[in-house]
């Protein structure tokens, strides 16, 4: 068979010895890495590269999305009641509370102008569908189906229904990357919601456990206490719930406590995710943060 | 018989193997999805060396380092890696009875995630450790049904290149 030297002539990189090749590309490998990890200088690179490869993202989960698509559309007429009677139960359920929400805020409202302080912000929503596309394994991410087009921009809190969810670590355009609040590398600024005791939240790399690494060993931390989001760091705005904490342990000879929290969200089982956008002010208000006690009582 | 040696075959595979890897899996099955595309990337550049090289290895560590949201060149670097071993003594390994060449695999697939692991040391991002070995072993044992895969593949294309 002529297997040819004439079909490698058009390539001059090709002709070149693989260990000449490997030095020429392993040295590219490294400099983008080293952008990468160090600047933005590669986030429109990415970003083109994502648009791309966002065809392959659609076929990937094309399946799925007609799976879902079409058992939805071949639910019976009763089930369809039914689920229409329940959402509408829990929809007065909703409407009723939020009516005491209303007047909660506007209190609220009063109670901070008589204390000179700035009212907390009003959020706009947007929401987002999770591409059923899975990333790398050992990372706890989400591709979401909102990108920059839609007004997503990095570093926007990602909640659902039950709590928060993470924050979108990269804009693809068309979609863009969530992190989970579980995630190895990711940290939240929390507070009890029972006494405003304020710490941190680390993710742990598992779906079902964050983990509080920074509280001293005389810190008021029950089982079973509401963690809400404290809205220092700026990042996500105050009182959304984050956690339950599930286990307190204190080892003998370590000045912190061993606390094993549960997240709120079902990050295991979500499809639909809400964009936080908060209007114009990022959401913390200083003031309070500022007046509040230093973190360890 | 104008090309010989025809690359979509390769491409259509390589393509797929990257499809299985974004592939949505149920949370328990995730750590044991094997890198299909390392696997068909080995096969391709240890059968055809001297059309599919280190510049396709590249090319694809891009690709999986976009859609999984990596550092940009972890992949690749590690692929790279692999592939040069692979086409430095695709000779030996073609011959290598069907246990010592899947040994073989099982070398370089560590390989592969040994340099992408030292890379996360370096960039100081959370250590993935020995998460990375259920996928690794899959990868060994899946290795021989895969290369039945390719080898049937590859025949079937270029039987029918040489009827043209």
């Amino acid at each position: 068979m002529a297997l040819t030297t004439v079909d490698r002539e058009p390539g001059q990189f090709r002709n070149a010895s693989p260990g000449l090749q490997l030095i020429i590309l392993g040295v590219i490998a490294i400099v983008l890495m080293v952008l990468d990890h160090r600047n933005e200088y590669l986030t429109g690179v990415r970003k083109g590269l994502s648009v791309l490869l966002y065809p392959v993202e659609v076929l990937v989960s094309a399946p799925f999305d007609l799976s879902k698509t079409l058992s939805e559309s071949i639910t019976t007429r009763d089930e369809l009641q039914a689920e229409n009677r329940r959402l509408r139960e829990e929809a007065l359920i909703r409407s009723a509370s939020l009516q005491r929400m209303a007047a909660l805020e506007a209190e609220n409202a009063r109670l901070r102008a008589l204390l000179d302080s700035t009212a907390k912000v009003g959020e706009d929503m947007l929401i987002a569908e999770i591409v059923s596309v899975d990333m790398n394994p050992f990372r706890n991410m989400v591709v979401v189906n909102r990108g920059g087009q839609d007004g997503v921009y990095v570093g926007q809190p990602v909640i659902d229904a039950d709590g928060v969810v993470g924050q979108i670590t990269r804009d693809r355009h068309y979609t863009a990357e969530a992190m989970l609040l579980t995630d190895i590398d990711h940290a939240i600024p929390v507070e009890i919601a029972r006494n405003r005791l304020r710490s941190i939240a680390v993710g742990t790399g598992e779906l079902d456990r964050l983990s509080l690494p920074f509280l001293p060993g005389n810190a008021d931390v029950r089982e079973g206490d509401l963690l809400v989001t404290s809205g220092l760091g700026g990042k996500f705005p105050p009182g959304y719930p984050v956690a339950t904490v599930q286990q307190v342990s204190s080892v003998t000879g370590q000045p912190f406590l061993d606390i094993d929290a549960t997240p709120a969200a079902a990050l295991n089982r979500m499809r639909e995710v809400l964009l936080i956008k908060p209007d114009d002010q990022v959401g913390p208000d200083q003031t309070s943060a500022a007046d509040a006690a230093p973190e360890q009582p | 018989m104008a090309r010989p040696l025809r690359i979509w075959p390769a491409l259509i595979t390589l393509l797929t193997a990257i499809a299985i890897e974004v592939m949505p899996l149920p949370e328990v099955l995730q750590p044991f999805r094997p890198s299909l595309p390392a696997m068909a990337l080995i096969y391709w550049t240890m059968m055809r060396p001297e059309r599919f090289g280190l510049l396709l290895a590249f090319t694809l560590g891009i690709v999986l380092d976009i859609l999984h949201g990596q550092l940009m060149g972890q992949n690749a670097l590690a692929l790279c890696v692999v592939t040069y071993i692979t086409v430095r003594f695709h000779l030996q390994i073609r011959i290598f009875p069907l246990w010592q060449m899947t040994m073989t695999v099982l070398a370089l697939l560590t390989l592969a995630a040994a340099v992408q692991f030292l890379v996360e040391g370096i960039a100081g991002y959370g250590l993935s450790g020995l998460r990375r070995w259920p996928a690794i072993i899959s990868g060994t044992l899946l290795w021989q049904p895969v290369m039945a895969l390719l080898d049937r593949v590859r025949m079937q294309s270029e039987t029918h290149a040489s009827n043209f």
